[in-house]
């Protein structure tokens, strides 16, 4: 056989591969869209709406930080900062931090005071599922605000056996 | 029953009075989730630390409620007002009696 007529077997061959590699890229493009993500939604909403009330939750002034992709996601660092001035009448009371995907939505809540200076909070988290994660904060005269971060993780916390 | 285990704090010895100073506390512990399964299909149950507060000299300055979503060993970092020289208590009290204390000094200056 010459090279001449194997070229366009060949080609095609190549062709084919390409197509099934698109094909894979938009099953797990599905595979990760939104309508999973959400299925869990409505609990955080409620875990929120216990912390809140009726108040409403204002945008902004919070920043969430978790790595975009998480490999493990069993010791995931997180940290949250709040735009404040930390004065004795103007400061952050509270920060919530709600995962809709984990089985429990409450990851952990902080009491600060006019004397923290600051509103930073780093601490590592467990995320079972990649995910929205909220940021709920309550400020000293009693007004909501919140920010969130959304993460991919690759291995889920809560699914190891012993 | 009591229980306690190895901690570890991070706060500077000496400090600028008024300055803003920060403080990371871990702590040994697994956060059992109450979520895992054994190979035998037991539910393993609940086991975690609950609260985390800091005192300085005896006035509390930050508190923290954990869930089962912060992972083993906990970490905190976190910061307060170095205000006078004294003495900041770190407590942490979990399930099933746990209960961890550890101290740092600090000289403001």
């Amino acid at each position: 056989m010459n090279m001449k007529s194997d070229l366009p077997s060949k080609m095609n061959r190549r062709t084919w591969i390409q197509r099934i590699q698109k094909l894979t890229i938009l099953t797990i493009g599905a595979w990760l869209s939104p309508t999973f993500v959400f299925a869990k939604k409505e609990d955080a909403d409620e875990a929120i709406k216990k912390i809140t009330g009726s108040a409403k939750i204002q945008e902004g002034r919070v920043t969430l930080t978790i790595p975009p992709l998480v490999e493990n996601g069993n010791l995931v660092v997180l940290k949250v900062s709040v735009e404040s001035p930390m004065t004795a009448n103007d400061y952050v009371k509270a920060i919530h931090v709600i995962a809709e995907g984990n089985p429990l939505p409450n990851i952990f809540t902080a009491y600060l005071t006019p004397r923290s200076g600051t509103a930073n909070i780093t601490t590592r988290v467990r995320l079972a599922d990649s995910q929205r994660v909220w940021a709920i904060v309550q400020m000293s005269n009693g007004s909501f605000w919140q920010g969130s971060a959304e993460t991919l993780v690759t291995l889920s916390a809560c699914t190891e056996m012993v | 029953m009591s229980k306690t285990s190895r901690t570890q704090l991070t706060v500077p010895a000496t400090a600028k009075k008024n300055s803003i100073i920060e403080i990371r506390a871990i702590v040994q512990h697994d956060m059992e989730s109450g979520f895992r399964y054994t190979e035998s299909g037991k539910l393993i149950p609940r086991d975690i630390i609950r609260v985390f507060t800091c005192s300085y000299n005896n006035v509390e300055v930050f508190k923290a409620d954990f869930y089962p979503g912060i992972g083993a060993n906990p970490l905190i970092i976190f910061s307060t007002i170095a205000t006078e020289s004294g003495i900041l208590e770190f407590k942490w009290l979990g399930d099933d009696g746990y209960e961890a204390v550890n101290q740092a000094q600090i000289t403001v200056s």
